[in-house]
């Protein structure tokens, strides 16, 4: 195990979009790990009771926390584009650089307009309950 | 620790099987958490009491992790260069993403109308 070569080298490349959309799915997906954890403080706060919920909505409310959820919601978006992505050229698709250049600006566009819908979404549902 | 080769196979393919079903779960899940972010106390239990979402939270839940867990251990493997240093973190992650799943579980079933 200790023999064999560790890849990526990530301080010898020169970054290019290909690379960069390789590092923010990992570093997306550390985030949405982190995301899954305060998926489960939610679920606790539910089942621990009405107390315990309102706390956790007023953090979540916060403009701290909407920060916070800015981010998920951008990583989740970036995760499940890319994860496409990643899927298509699992079974074959999508391997020429002309194409893998094209999916990955086509990744950060979607990502930004879900995003956007989510958002604006939110606010929308938002009055619901209100 | 000694990694074999067919292990990795299953690795690989479980992370792909795990990010399938997660496709149209992690979507719902976003949706509702989205809706249920506002919502009153009381709306978030009546939504959570049905036996039906219960098991589909609890499905997205555990597959959510398990493909976390994956995931860390790929990043952990590429890039914690210390044998020792990487096994262990490998160990506490898997645990950890245990003890989370189980948090959600029990509390999913404990969620009830009041």
């Amino acid at each position: 195990m200790a023999e064999r070569p560790l890849s990526p080298h990530l301080q010898i490349y020169k970054i290019q979009i290909t690379s960069l959309l390789s590092i923010l799915h990992r570093l997306t997906g550390m985030i949405l790990y982190g995301g899954a954890v305060l998926w489960v403080v939610w679920l606790m706060g539910l089942a621990n009771g009405k107390d315990s919920y309102d706390a956790i909505q007023k953090i979540l409310l916060h403009p701290v926390g909407l920060i916070v959820l800015l981010g998920w919601s951008l990583s989740f978006f970036y995760h499940f584009c890319n994860g496409i992505r990643h899927l298509c050229w699992d079974m074959g698709y999508g391997y020429d650089i002309k194409t893998v250049r094209q999916t990955g600006w086509f990744v950060i566009i979607m990502t930004i307009l879900l995003t956007m819908f989510t958002w604006m979404l939110g606010r929308t549902w938002g009055f619901i309950w209100t | 620790m000694k990694v074999k080769s067919e292990k990795g196979v299953g690795h690989w393919l479980i992370q792909r099987i795990t990010a399938v079903l997660l496709i149209p779960l992690s979507l719902w899940a976003a949706a509702v958490f989205l809706a249920y972010i506002t919502a009153p106390y009381s709306a978030a239990q009546i939504w959570l009491s049905s036996p039906y979402i219960k098991s589909a939270v609890i499905v997205f839940t555990v597959l959510m992790f398990y493909h976390g867990y994956l995931g860390i251990q790929v990043i952990l493997e590429d890039y914690v260069p210390n044998e020792k240093t990487r096994t262990y973190l490998i160990y506490f992650t898997r645990l950890f993403s245990f003890f989370m799943t189980v948090l959600a579980i029990i509390s999913i079933i404990q969620i009830q109308l009041s």
